[in-house]
C-alpha cells in the first residue's frame, strides 16, 4: 500500500498516494490546469511551462506536470501571478508560431489555439519572431511536417521513441535553433519512419499531421464518369462520432454508412469483408505452416506474424529484414479489399475497373504509405486510390453539412458488404487473433474455440504484450498430428513492445507458434489516422465499442459469412489458391536500417 | 569510406557499444577529421545501434561538435559579453583580413575555419580565442596576428 499524503488545492484538502504529480492530483478533483508538453502516453519533459502553480511557501512557480505533491503542500491554480506567467508563456509561444488558424486542418482541435484563446492573448503584447522561409515537408505519403508550427514541446519525439523505439524525429540544435528535425534533416519520406501517425496524434498542433487526399476524392465523387467505392475499416466506426458530436465509445456504423452515401459515394462497403477474408487466408497460412513444421518436418519460419498493420509492416523491413519470412503473406484487408475492387468487384457490376476510384476510410496514417508501395497493383491499376484518415472522414463529413447526430442508420451496400463480428474486432489489440482462432480452432476440431461467449478473453485489454496457450484435443482425422498440442500465441501492440518480440525470435528463443501485431498502441483504435486526443482511458472506451458491436453482429466467426462462402464457390475457388496469390498475397523488401 | 568505417570501429572499440559512448566516440570522430559528417554519423549508429538522428540530435547540441566540414585549426573567438567590450570585434576584423574569409567561412585550402563561441571562463583576459583546443587570451590586432601568422606556417 503506497504511502498516503494530504495536501490542498484551491481550498480543496485531499488525500492522494505519495508520488503523485500536482496535475494529476488537481485532476483528481476536477481542477483543471492547462498542460502543454504533458501527455498521458509519454514521460514527463517539463519544458514548456504552461502548467505553472503557486506552492504556498516557495518563491518560484512550480511546473505542476512535473513535480510530485508534497505533504502539507497548499497550491494555488489561478492567482494573478500565475495567471499572468502563463499569459507570458503562451504569448512568446504565439509570437513565434506561425499564427494561420484560418487555414489550419488542426483549427478547433488544436490545443496552442485552446490555450490562447482560453487566455485571450493579445497580438500586440509580442512582436512575431516567427522564423522566415520555413517550408512544409510534404515529401512522405502519410505525414506532413511544418515546423512553422511547431511549439517545441517534443510530445513528438518521446512519441517515436518511447511508444514506437523508432527515434525518426529528434530534438537537433539548441536555445533559438532549436528544432524537431530527422537525421540531417532530410526530407521525411528519406528516412527511417514507418509513418505509423502516432508523432500526429500526440502533437498538440498543426506541426505534424497526415498528408490529405480528401480533395482528390471529392472530385472524384463530382466526376460522373467516375464509380467511387469507399470501404471502412472496423475501428472507424468506434471513433468518427467523437469528431461529430458524439461521447467517446459510441457506435455510430449505420450513420457513417448513411452519410457516406449520401456525401455520393456510389458504394459503401465493408474493410471487414476482407478482414474476414484475411481470416480465411492467414488462418489456412498458418496451418499450412504447422503442418509442413510438424508432420512433414520440414523447416518454415514460425512464428508466423500477422501482416495487417503497414507501420509494423515497415517496421520489420527496416530493423529486422533478415526475419521478413515469419510475416504472414496476406496483404492487409485494405489492400485485398483494392485488389478485389477492381477486379472480382468490377466483373460482378459490370464496371470498367479503370473507372473505378477506391478509396479506404482508415484509423491510419501508415494505410496512405501503404496504398503507394509500388507492388499493390496486382488488379492492373493501383489497387487502393486513397487511404483516407477516420479525421479525413470527418472533415468530409462535416463539409457535407449533413446533420450527423440525427441521420438515420443504413446498412453497407453489395458486393463486399458482408462481414462477422471476428472481422470487427480486428481495430483492437487481440483481435486478429482472436479472430483467427475463432476460425482456426473450428477447422481443425470441428468445435468452436471453448470460451464463453466466443470471447477469448486472455488476449484483450491493453496490456504491451499479452499471451495465451490453447490446446488441441479431439481434433478431426485431416489434422491428426496435431492431437494435443499446445497452441501458444503472443499480441503485442505499439512498436516498442514489437522489438521485444522481434528480439526474442532473434535470439531463437520465441516460445511461439502464431503472433499478432499493430503498429499502435491500443491497435487500429488507437491508430494515427484517429480523432485527437488519444489516450488510455480514450483507447478503453474505443475498445469496449469494438466488443459490443461484436456481440451484436448476428455472425462471429469469419469463415461462416455467406458472402465468403460465396467468393470462395465462385471466385477465389479455394484459400491459398491460383487467384488468391494473385490478389491477396504479397511479398516484402528489405529497407535501410540506418 | 573505408576510413571512416575503421575509425568508428576503432572507437567504439576503445569505448564501447553502450549508448553512453557516443559522446567519446563523436569527440574521438571530431579530433581526427575536425567534423562529424552525415556518413560517419550513419557509421556510429551503426556500430552503437541506435538511430541516425540520435547521433544528429546529439552532435548538433554540442557546438563543439562539428557537423559541417571545417579546416584544419579551427578558430572560435569569444562573442560574449565581456570579450565584445575588450574589442573581439576588431580581433574578428583582423583574422578576416589576414585569411580573406568571413566568419563562418572556411579558407580555399582547408586550412582554416572561423567560428565564434560561446563565453569561455577568460572573462578577465578577454578578448580570448580558441585555435583547436589551445585558447589565446588578452589579444589585440598585433598579438593575434603573430599568432594567425604562425599557424600558417604550420
Ligand atoms: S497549429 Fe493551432 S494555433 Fe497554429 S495555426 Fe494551427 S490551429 Fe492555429
Ligand atoms: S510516423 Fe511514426 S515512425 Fe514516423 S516519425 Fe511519426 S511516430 Fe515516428
Ligand atoms: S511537431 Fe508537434 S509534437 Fe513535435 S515538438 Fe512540434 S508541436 Fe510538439
Ligand atoms: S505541461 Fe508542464 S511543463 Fe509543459
Ligand atoms: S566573455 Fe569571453 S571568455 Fe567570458
Amino acid at each position: 500500500m503506497a504511502e498516503k499524503i494530504k495536501i490542498n488545492i484551491d481550498g480543496i484538502a485531499l488525500e492522494i498516494e505519495k508520488g503523485t504529480t500536482i496535475l494529476d492530483a488537481a485532476k483528481s478533483v476536477n481542477v483543471k490546469i492547462p498542460s502543454l508538453c504533458y501527455h498521458e502516453d509519454l514521460c514527463v519533459a517539463g519544458n514548456c511551462r504552461v502548467c505553472v502553480v503557486e506552492v504556498e511557501g516557495r518563491k518560484n512557480l512550480v511546473a505542476s506536470c512535473a513535480a510530485p505533491a508534497e505533504d502539507g503542500m497548499v497550491v494555488k491554480t489561478t492567482t494573478p501571478k500565475v495567471r499572468s506567467a502563463r499569459t507570458d508563456i503562451i504569448s512568446l509561444l504565439v509570437s513565434e508560431h506561425n499564427t494561420q488558424c484560418t487555414t489550419c486542418y488542426r483549427s478547433t482541435n488544436c490545443e496552442l489555439q485552446s490555450l490562447a484563446s482560453e487566455y485571450n492573448v493579445d497580438s500586440e503584447r509580442y512582436l512575431s519572431v516567427l522564423k522566415p522561409n520555413i517550408k512544409v515537408d510534404k515529401s512522405s505519403y502519410s505525414i506532413e511536417k511544418d515546423d512553422s508550427k511547431c511549439v517545441r514541446c517534443q510530445r513528438c519525439v518521446r512519441t517515436c521513441a518511447e511508444l514506437q523505439h523508432v527515434n525518426a524525429i529528434t530534438v537537433a540544435h539548441k536555445g533559438k535553433d532549436m528544432k524537431i528535425s530527422t537525421f540531417m534533416d532530410l526530407p521525411m519520406n528519406d528516412v527511417v519512419c514507418v509513418n505509423c501517425g502516432q508523432c500526429v496524434t500526440h502533437c498538440p498542433t498543426g506541426a505534424l499531421t497526415e498528408r490529405r487526399y480528401y480533395h482528390e476524392i471529392w472530385d472524384a465523387i463530382g466526376d460522373p464518369d467516375k464509380h467511387v467505392v469507399i470501404n471502412t475499416a472496423p475501428s472507424v466506426r468506434v471513433a468518427l462520432g467523437e469528431m461529430l458530436g458524439f461521447p467517446v465509445g459510441t457506435r455510430v456504423t449505420g450513420k457513417m454508412v448513411t452519410a457516406l452515401k449520401k456525401i455520393g459515394f456510389n458504394s459503401v462497403l465493408d474493410t471487414d469483408f476482407t478482414a474476414d477474408l484475411t481470416i480465411i487466408e492467414e488462418g489456412h497460412e498458418f496451418l499450412d505452416r504447422v503442418t509442413r513444421a510438424l508432420k512433414n518436418g520440414e523447416k518454415v519460419a514460425l512464428p508466423m506474424i500477422t501482416s495487417c498493420s503497414p507501420g509494423w509492416v515497415k517496421f520489420i523491413e527496416h530493423m529486422y529484414p533478415e526475419h521478413l519470412d515469419h510475416l504472414s503473406t496476406c496483404k492487409s484487408p485494405q489492400q485485398m479489399f483494392g485488389a478485389l475492387t477492381k477486379t472480382f468487384y468490377a466483373e460482378k457490376m459490370g464496371i470498367d475497373p479503370s473507372k473505378i476510384v477506391s478509396v479506404a476510410a482508415m484509423p491510419c496514417a501508415a494505410k496512405k504509405f501503404e496504398a503507394n508501395r509500388p507492388e499493390m497493383k496486382s488488379s492492373g491499376y493501383q489497387d487502393v486510390d486513397a487511404g483516407l484518415t477516420t479525421r479525413e472522414i470527418g472533415h468530409m463529413i462535416k463539409q457535407s453539412g449533413l446533420d450527423f447526430v440525427n441521420l438515420p442508420d443504413s446498412k453497407f451496400d453489395s458486393y463486399m458488404g458482408e462481414s462477422s463480428g471476428a472481422a470487427v474486432i480486428f481495430g483492437a489489440t487481440g483481435g486478429v487473433m482472436e479472430a483467427a482462432l475463432r476460425t482456426v480452432y473450428e477447422v481443425v476440431t470441428g468445435r468452436e474455440v471453448p470460451f464463453k461467449n466466443l470471447a477469448i478473453t486472455p488476449v484483450r485489454g491493453l496490456e504491451g504484450i499479452k499471451e495465451a496457450t490453447i490446446k488441441l484435443e479431439k481434433v478431426l482425422p485431416a489434422y491428426s498430428f496435431l492431437e494435443g498440442v499446445e497452441v501458444k500465441v503472443a499480441i503485442a501492440h505499439g512498436l516498442k513492445n514489437a522489438r521485444t518480440i522481434m528480439d526474442q525470435i532473434k535470439d531463437g528463443k520465441s516460445p511461439y507458434h502464431f503472433i499478432e501485431i499493430m503498429a499502435c498502441p491500443g491497435g487500429c483504435i488507437g491508430g494515427g489516422g484517429q480523432p485527437i486526443p488519444t489516450n488510455d482511458e480514450i483507447r478503453k472506451k474505443r475498445i469496449a465499442a469494438i466488443y459490443a458491436e461484436d456481440e451484436g453482429m448476428p455472425i462471429r466467426k469469419s469463415h461462416e459469412v455467406p458472402e465468403i462462402k460465396k467468393i470462395y464457390e465462385s471466385y477465389l475457388i479455394k484459400p491459398l489458391g491460383h487467384k488468391s496469390h494473385e490478389l491477396l498475397h504479397t511479398h516484402y523488401k528489405k529497407r535501410n536500417r540506418y | 569510406m573505408p576510413e571512416i568505417k575503421e575509425l568508428v570501429k576503432g572507437l567504439a572499440d576503445k569505448y564501447g557499444r553502450a549508448r553512453e559512448s557516443l559522446m567519446p566516440i563523436l569527440q574521438g570522430v571530431v579530433l581526427e577529421n575536425n567534423f562529424v559528417s552525415d556518413i560517419a554519423m550513419t557509421e556510429i549508429a551503426r556500430e552503437l545501434d541506435i538511430a541516425t538522428a540520435e547521433v544528429y540530435g546529439t552532435a548538433t547540441f554540442y557546438s563543439f561538435l562539428d557537423t559541417e566540414p571545417r579546416g584544419k585549426f579551427v578558430i572560435r573567438v569569444c562573442k560574449t559579453i565581456t570579450c565584445d567590450m575588450h574589442g573581439k570585434k576588431r580581433v574578428i576584423e583582423k583574422i578576416e583580413d589576414l585569411l580573406k574569409i568571413k566568419m563562418g567561412e572556411t579558407t580555399q585550402d582547408k586550412k582554416f575555419t572561423l567560428l565564434t563561441t560561446n563565453c569561455l571562463g577568460w572573462c578577465h583576459q578577454g578578448p580570448v580565442m580558441l585555435v583547436n583546443s589551445t585558447p589565446y587570451p588578452s589579444l589585440d590586432e598585433n598579438k593575434v596576428t603573430e599568432i594567425i601568422m604562425e599557424y600558417m606556417s604550420k
